[in-house]
């Protein structure tokens, strides 16, 4: 099999995932354009890990073998990631990433003193000081 | 470099082998499904597609005779990661039916990003591996035997330090989720049972 096919195959997976990372808005979509991301990695880790296998005299299978620890890997972070979406729903009510602004720099000149308001809030607060 | 050299030879690009269009195949379903994937504004649809992408980078596991890479795919990513997703999309309240918001403003900069990304990355490697060819006679490079013998003679140290990690994301996952409804669940059930939870 010519190398080419599953590492483009590879390539159009990750960017893939990539175009799901940036455009998506809720939190468990990203997870899965994440997992999108690894297994195009896997992808590419197998078909090297074979061709290498038959061309190089030793290998220590090593792509297969960081392929299952990928893998692995990859359970532990959809476990705890789930786990932080979970909590953050539980707390704030929503799984939206574009609305978890907390640690987002704004730039109004004197937004510093209320760091742990959301955007609108912070304008209202402006609106309000404004008035006061 | 002369395996390089005589497999150039005895191979063309014009010529494609049967596992090479069955690996066509099925990586375009794989990458069709990938796309819908991402693009859909039904959640739960998203994640019943990824199911059809994961499933097919199993069947293109099985075609680079790696057999047991494609169980262990199909069992924990199709058996356990989907359905994570799919409770975790349940438990967040995701809509059934279309959600207007899925995509988020920037998705035409995500889109530049992506295409770019992918028009460097596939140029990039066609380009470098014009003249490869993955030998697949023989016996298979990726069996049970093999990938275990090399596991458990060269890689049992890093083995053995994933099942720390991963004993660590459960107990992770358990703290996390615990904590929140401990929090919750603390101004209905301080006052009536105190003792339990003093003794727990």
């Amino acid at each position: 099999m010519h190398l080419a096919y599953p590492a483009v195959l590879s390539a159009l997976l990750f960017c893939t995932g990539l175009y799901g990372v940036l455009a998506r808005r809720n939190a468990i979509l990203v997870l899965m354009s994440v997992e999108l991301m690894l297994n195009a990695v896997n992808l590419n880790l197998v078909a090297f890990d074979v061709w290498l296998s038959r061309t190089a005299e030793e290998t220590l299978h090593s792509g297969q073998a960081l392929t299952l620890f990928t893998i692995a890997i990859a359970a532990a972070e959809i476990g705890i990631g789930l786990a932080i979406v979970l909590a953050v729903h539980r707390n704030r009510g929503t799984a939206d990433i574009d609305k978890l602004r907390d640690t987002a720099e704004r730039h109004d000149p004197d937004g510093t003193d209320h760091d742990a308001l959301t955007a609108e809030q912070s304008g209202e607060a402006q609106k309000a000081e404004a008035t006061a | 470099m002369t395996a390089f050299t005589t497999a150039a030879e005895t191979h063309g690009f014009l010529s494609p082998t049967g596992v090479e269009i069955a690996f066509l195949l099925v990586g375009l379903v794989t990458f069709g499904a990938a796309l819908v994937t991402v693009t859909t504004r039904q959640l739960v649809h998203a994640a019943l597609w990824l199911v059809v992408t994961l499933g097919g980078l199993a069947v293109e596991y099985l075609l680079l005779t790696a057999e047991f890479i494609a169980w262990v795919q199909v069992l924990i990513y199709v058996g356990s990661v989907v359905v994570l997703l799919l409770f975790g999309l349940m438990l967040t309240r995701a809509p059934i039916g279309r959600s207007p918001d899925a995509d988020s403003g920037n998705r035409w900069a995500a889109l530049t990003v992506a295409v770019a990304a992918a028009a460097a990355l596939v140029w990039v490697v066609v380009d470098a591996f014009r003249t490869t060819w993955i030998d697949l006679d023989g016996p298979a490079a990726g069996s049970t035997e093999a990938t275990g013998a090399s596991l458990f003679q060269n890689w049992v140290l890093p083995f053995e330090a994933l099942s720390v990690l991963l004993l660590a994301a459960l107990v992770g996952a358990i703290v996390l989720s615990r904590k929140a409804k401990a929090d919750a669940s603390t101004p209905s059930g301080a006052d009536t049972r105190p003792d339990t939870e003093g003794t727990r």
